[in-house]
């Protein structure tokens, strides 16, 4: 717009020291993530060769064999499930032990330390304890329950059982966002409320929820994001020889293996890209179904 | 102070899920100081063993070269964190504060990279650190973590909260807009680098498939994904491997012992700041 006559000695200054300040980030940011979002989409149209050699262009025939895939259609459905049931699971439950938290109670500190603790974990360590805790033989669950369940080669509820552990590791990441956001509420809300005879439950219902609504909904996107990128877990408790393998692998565990394993970057960024789309549509539901629900003041 | 019925329902079951919380690690340390005999036996179900054995740590210790792997994982924590950190800092004070054409399009891509799942960069970045010839090296941990659009926004954020009369009073001094950045606003921010800090160390050491796919040689990799090795190496022999799942665990878990409240505010806060 010809600006650059007309700037000022302070606006030209502010404009080299902006720019060298964002330099190193920008220049890491475009390198590092920028292009290999269109390389990834571009690679997503080749296939690539036996031992990881040669690039062929192929069109659309990854898409093609995607929709194809039992193995993509079904991690599709196992990552679906494990985030119906981890995401919400979690979120209830982190969000009525923040509001226990919130109250006049002895030991706070300690709680919160001890919910947390798993968010400090590595998740392969934690991951092998958990498959020793299922171990159906000698698992410490199968002698606490009097029934014998194999919880991680049942195809039927293994799935379940890593979404048990991802509940557990999250618990205390969403309890202390949603105390953040508990210590916004006003607590005369809550002493009217009183006044006017509401019990505990009332005031969750009426007063704390609506209230909370915006860290909730900000917990429930960025947890669907996360949940719907379920990996680790997955990896380190599911061996190639489980029979529940083909109920439990996810969407980023076939990415991994496609691209990583068997050397088909092609066909693993096809998997990826559709990972993406999916994550894509959720989040737009969720954004537009917020307007129900959502009270921002 | 009365106790109500109703609090000592609220303690029950802050104490019941504590337990439930506690549990998994409980079981990860007895287990650790069985033998294999104790851990595998049936009726009765032993739960401490008879005798706190250290022979599952020796062994452990005596087949992984666990000091390699902790001097893997400590250096690429610190250096992402240096790097996160320091980009973070400049590029978060020139978007909070001044003025630059490009501004809004360039900070829009810092907005955009942090929505995409991580997925997506990794079959690029793999193939540049082979091109580089930097797999199985430091540098290949460290890549992916250079720079940070998370941390360039939080700093941001942080910038954005001081009163802006501080640097009129320091441009009316004679400061230039680098020396007002580092000797006045930057110091600001420390809370904001803590947290950043923090946030970056756990994810790093949490971070599991880009060492695996970068550093397959067990020598040269991190705690993590020496440790998903391991499951193949010690078979089921669980008394071992829980021997090797707490070593890697515990350093991490003394430092947030010691300093959780730096630690729940680093990573809950700034992952509330999103």
């Amino acid at each position: 717009m010809g600006t650059k006559h007309k700037m000022t000695p302070r606006q030209k200054s502010e404009f080299l020291w902006g720019w060298l300040f964002i330099l190193p980030t920008m220049t890491g940011l475009i390198v590092l993530n920028i292009v290999p979002i269109f390389q990834t989409i571009y690679q997503s149209f080749f296939k690539t060769g036996d031992f990881g050699k040669g690039n062929k262009f192929v069109g659309l025939d990854n898409y093609a064999k995607v929709f194809t895939d039992k193995d993509v259609w079904q991690a599709l459905i196992n990552t679906l499930k494990y985030a119906a049931v981890e995401v919400p699971i979690s979120i209830i439950i982190a969000l009525v032990l923040a509001v226990f938290l919130n109250g006049k109670i002895k030991g706070k500190s300690t709680f919160r330390t001890i919910f947390f603790l798993p968010m400090v974990a590595a998740p392969a360590a934690i991951a092998m304890v958990w498959r020793w805790l299922y171990n159906s033989e000698f698992g410490l669950l199968n002698h606490i329950f009097p029934f014998r369940v194999n919880w991680i080669s049942n195809p039927k509820i293994a799935i379940y059982s890593i979404a048990v552990i991802g509940i557990w590791s999250i618990i205390g990441y969403n309890m202390v966002l949603f105390l953040a956001g508990l210590q916004e509420v006003p607590r005369d809300y809550y002493e009217a409320a009183s006044i006017d005879g509401a019990s505990g439950i009332q005031q969750f219902f009426n007063i704390t929820i609506p209230l909370v609504s915006p860290t909730i909904f900000f917990v429930l996107v960025t947890r669907l994001i996360a949940a719907m990128q379920v990996f680790d877990v997955i990896y380190m408790i599911i061996d190639n020889t489980n029979p529940a393998l083909f109920k439990t692998q996810s969407l980023v565990w076939l990415f991994y293996k496609y691209s990583f394993s068997q050397g088909n970057k092609g066909y693993g960024a096809t998997v990826v890209v559709v990972l993406l789309i999916v994550i894509m549509i959720i989040t737009a539901i969720q954004m537009i179904g917020q307007k129900k629900w959502v009270h921002y003041n | 102070m009365r106790i109500s019925g109703k609090k000592i329902i609220i303690y029950i079951i802050l104490a019941i899920m504590s337990f439930i919380m506690l549990v998994p690690f409980a079981w990860m340390v007895l287990t650790a100081f069985k033998t294999v005999g104790e851990s595998t036996q049936v009726d009765p179900f032993v739960i401490f063993p008879s005798k706190w054995r250290l022979d599952n740590f020796d062994e452990v210790l005596h087949n992984v070269n666990f000091v390699k792997l902790y001097f893997n994982t400590i250096m690429m924590i610190i250096l992402r964190v240096l790097c996160a950190v320091l980009t973070a800092t400049l590029a978060g004070y020139a978007f909070a504060r001044l003025e630059f054409r490009g501004k809004n399009f360039m900070f829009g891509l810092v907005l955009f990279q942090m929505m995409i799942p991580s997925q997506i960069f990794i079959i690029p970045q793999y193939v540049m650190v082979s091109k580089l010839h930097w797999t199985n090296t430091m540098m290949g941990l460290l890549f992916p973590g250079l720079v940070s659009a998370f941390g360039t926004f939080l700093l941001r954020q942080a910038y954005m909260g001081l009163p802006r009369d501080l640097e009129e009073a320091a441009r009316l001094d004679g400061c230039n807009i680098g020396q007002t950045f580092l000797f006045i606003m930057a110091p600001l921010t420390k809370s904001a680098m803590v947290a950043l800090g923090i946030f970056t160390a756990v994810f790093a050491y949490k971070d599991l498939m880009w060492p695996m796919i970068v550093c397959p040689d067990t020598n040269k990799t991190t705690l993590a994904s020496a440790l998903s090795k391991m499951q193949g190496q010690f078979s089921s022999n669980y008394p071992e491997l829980m021997a090797a799942a707490l070593i890697a665990c515990l350093p991490m878990i003394v430092i947030y012992v010691l300093f959780q409240k730096q630690f729940i505010e680093g990573i809950a806060t700034s992952g509330g700041k999103l």
